[in-house]
């Protein structure tokens, strides 16, 4: 009998029509703890890292952690760990919501998709009954209709459902699996990956129940994690207005990337900040399973939002929808210089019912705008104007690219393919061919070295250094200290990512909480030493399977934009990413080579050799 | 006056706390499909509503009892199932106007919230204040806005008869 894992794991060969029971490598589960870990762990001994992204070789695996499905805090979180289609790299999609402790009940710790069904297929998984459905009455629904209509097909109200939208159907290369209607496993287009599968969904419906190792000890770690999660004002912020404040943070210190990072403050924070979205949109709060700070926003469209009306809305808009959060009020509001909430909340709700990431959808729509306002797109071209700040393109293009129509189909390859046909590749903003999140480097220098190592592309959730750049304890213009610290909590935060716990639970209670949780749940006793060493050995992992993707040293690199043009006014003018001081120190303090590989040392350190 | 739950929900949030509480004491695992309490969530009205037993004055479960395995808990008051009588018919089931007595598989006989002697479990794992074990006059905690919907409902009746 296992404990905080199920013990078992789910794989379905879509080609041959075949789902199987398989008991889980416990002897794996141990060294990674889950999620994240465990499914790098998998796709490291299964797949061959070279194989087409989209192509049947590549395998879909959906992953919990021990602790999904407990009552610890947050403990709502699976992984989807593929390769990404956006960026030929091992992706690591996190999501919260309902499905992946359903997934838990049901008995599976994972699910592992592989082959390519010859039709569209949805999976029904009912604890032990599995069936691979046909999807032709759900194929080409948007992500709500798919849920309610999947429960409605099967009479079974209960279900969790996780699947795509038109955007997955149609490969949009930064398609999202979106679960629980508005929770997504957002970036790198896993939502491409199972719609190249012909998979429309995977419907869950658990009855059995997680159990832990040492309930005594549990508890108690319980009452001392949630005591201090309650407590803690970084936790209370969240709860009152969700992500949204970062929105004045990040732009004091002139690192909100705006007009596709042209510059770094955005004259508009007022109008999509965190008070603005309490006082005019929000309708109330939300958790996700087991979350006891409900970050969620549930929003509604003013009657402003009819100038924004778009063609595939049948249904009922008064309630939008959730969100939009930080990142999306950037990516869709200051990115494309957009100050209208109402245009960014629709354009929101349309990436969640298209099952899209709207941190690549803005950003990739703001370097198309660029490239308008540069006279490098025509009118013929794009089909109509995008210029900075145009409310009604943000939500027009944001439809077209679910549907690959007209210039959409363009938006639709993400910047870095879009950029480079149109020849000017200098206009895409990212890392590994994904697009950046809200963080301008040139704010905060430590950004800098963490978009350019980051495995999956550039991503702000490895190692956030806004926390420290901001705190006093490290200038953020400064380079020294910034790649060990870098090192480190990407050590940190991805054994955080294996546990099955949302991150957002370290703004609130210390990770010190989180150890005697994770120890008496799966009863085997992790120190912090062990739990760090874990992240490492997984993020090394993860870098294996990169350099054997075809990826090296050169992909750890920052746009020229960011590294020689310094903005001209705010808080950060003059400054620009000293990529070159701050890399080879990472390497360092990763005891990897000069050019960015493990060494056999570190290798056999970390038990991968 | 006797303490019984009570449940705000303008400050549910659907974060699923109590059921995990809940399983936890039926059966010593987190099972939200075994808890005796249920968040039931309207996604569109962004409205969540936990709801268990009220423990009904007149308790039909009781009543409909054919073995008379369910008591009345002299301390809490709670209506509580005798495992030792419960046959597992599922009567009590069906008696319950408000679907919070519930068949267990597992043991093959009813189970139903018993206010954990006291204590209740998803009151104290409720991070937001929205159950509560408090003293009121009634456990009805839905009675008043009950009341709400049926005035309009019945005026709305009659304003359409007016007209």
């Amino acid at each position: 009998m296992t404990h905080g894992w199920a013990g078992h794991i789910l794989r379905v060969d879509l080609s041959r029509g075949k789902a199987t029971k398989e008991p889980l490598r416990l002897d794996w589960a141990e060294e990674y703890i889950g999620g994240r870990g465990l499914a790098a762990r998998y796709l490291y001994e299964e797949m061959d890292p070279s194989a087409d992204a989209l192509g049947p070789d590549n395998k879909l695996i959906m992953a919990t952690g021990p602790l999904t499905g407990t009552n610890a805090s947050c403990g709502s979180r699976y992984m989807v760990v593929t390769k990404g289609p956006l960026t030929g790299a091992i992706t690591t999609s996190n999501s919260g919501g309902h499905w992946g402790p359903e997934l838990k009940f049901a008995g599976y710790d994972m699910v592992i998709v592989e082959g390519r069904a010859d039709r569209p297929c949805y999976l029904l998984v009912d604890d032990d009954r599995v069936e691979i459905r046909d999807a032709s009455g759900v194929w080409g629904k948007v992500v709500s209709e798919t849920e309610d209509a999947i429960r409605d097909e099967t009479g079974m109200p209960g279900l969790r459902v996780a699947g795509i939208g038109p955007a997955g159907e149609n490969l949009v290369r930064f398609a999202c699996i979106v679960n629980d209607k508005h929770r997504a496993a957002g970036r790198s287009g896993v939502g491409a990956v199972m719609g190249s599968k012909n998979l429309k969904a995977i419907a869950v419906r658990g009855n059995q129940g997680v159990r832990v190792a040492r309930p005594v000890d549990y508890m108690s770690a319980i009452w001392s994690y949630h005591e201090h999660l309650a407590e803690s004002p970084g936790r209370q912020g969240l709860t009152e207005l969700g992500t949204a404040p970062t929105v004045d943070l990040v732009n004091t210190f002139g690192g909100l990337p705006t007009r596709n990072f042209t510059a770094g403050q955005f004259e508009g924070t007022e109008a999509i900040n965190g008070d603005s979205i309490k006082e005019n949109w929000l309708i109330a709060n939300k958790a996700c399973f087991a979350c006891n700070i409900a970050c969620g926003r549930v929003t509604q469209v003013s009657p402003n939002a009819d100038q924004y009306m778009v063609n595939m809305h049948p249904r009922n808009w008064k309630v939008a929808g959730e969100g939009p959060e930080y990142e999306n009020l950037w990516s869709l509001g200051a990115d494309c210089g957009v100050d209208d909430m109402d245009a960014i909340v629709m354009a929101n709700y349309l990436c969640n019912d298209l099952g899209m990431d709207p941190i690549s959808m803005g950003a990739t729509l703001a370097a198309a705008m660029e490239m308008y306002e540069r006279g490098l797109l025509s009118d013929e071209q794009t089909g109509m104007a995008l210029r900075f700040g145009d409310g009604k393109a943000l939500v027009a293009m944001t439809e077209a690219t679910g549907f690959r129509e007209g210039f959409g189909d363009e938006l639709a390859e993400g910047s870095k393919r879009m950029t480079e046909k149109f020849e000017h590749p200098e206009y895409f903003m990212g890392v590994k061919g994904q697009e950046f999140p809200a963080y301008d480097p040139r704010g905060f220098q430590g950004m800098g070295v963490a978009y350019a190592t980051c495995n999956r592309g550039a991503c702000h959730l490895r190692a956030w250094t806004p926390g420290i750049e901001t705190s006093g304890e490290h200038d953020p213009h400064a380079t020294e200290g910034k790649s060990v610290w870098v090192a480190e909590e990407q050590n940190r935060t991805t054994a955080h990512d294996a546990t099955g716990i949302c991150m957002f639970t370290t703004a609130g209670a210390p990770l010190d909480d989180l150890i005697p949780v994770l120890s008496a749940a799966t009863g085997v006793d992790y120190t912090m030493d062990d739990f760090v060493h874990i992240g490492e050995r997984i993020w090394n992992i993860e870098r294996l399977w990169n350099l054997k993707a075809g990826l090296t040293a050169a992909d750890d690199t920052l746009p020229k934009r960011l590294m020689e043009e310094a903005h001209k006014e705010g808080p950060s003018a003059g400054v620009t990413v000293d990529l070159d001081a701050m890399l080879p120190d990472y390497y360092a303090a990763r005891g990897w080579t000069a050019d960015g590989r493990p060494t056999t040392e570190k290798l056999m350190e970390l038990g991968l050799a | 006056m006797a303490k019984s739950l009570q449940i705000i929900p303008e400050k549910c949030t659907g974060c699923m706390q109590c059921e995990l509480a809940c399983s936890w004491v039926q059966t010593g695992m987190f099972q939200p499909s075994r808890s005796l309490i249920r968040v039931n969530i309207f996604d569109e009205q962004a409205s969540y509503a936990p709801y268990t037993c009220f423990q009904c004055d007149e308790a039909w479960c009781m009543t409909a009892c054919p073995v008379n395995a369910i008591s009345i808990d002299s301390d809490t008051g709670a209506k509580v199932v005798g495992d030792a009588n419960c046959v597992g018919c599922g009567l009590c089931t069906i008696a319950c106007p408000f679907g919070t007595v519930f068949y267990n598989p597992d043991t093959q006989k009813a189970f139903k919230c018993d206010l954990c002697d006291g204590n209740p479990a998803c009151a104290v794992a409720c991070p937001t204040g929205a159950i509560e074990y408090t003293e009121s006059e009634s456990a009805d905690w839905l009675g008043g806005w009950a009341e709400k919907v049926n005035a309009s409902y019945l005026q709305s009746i009659e304003g359409g008869n007016a007209a």
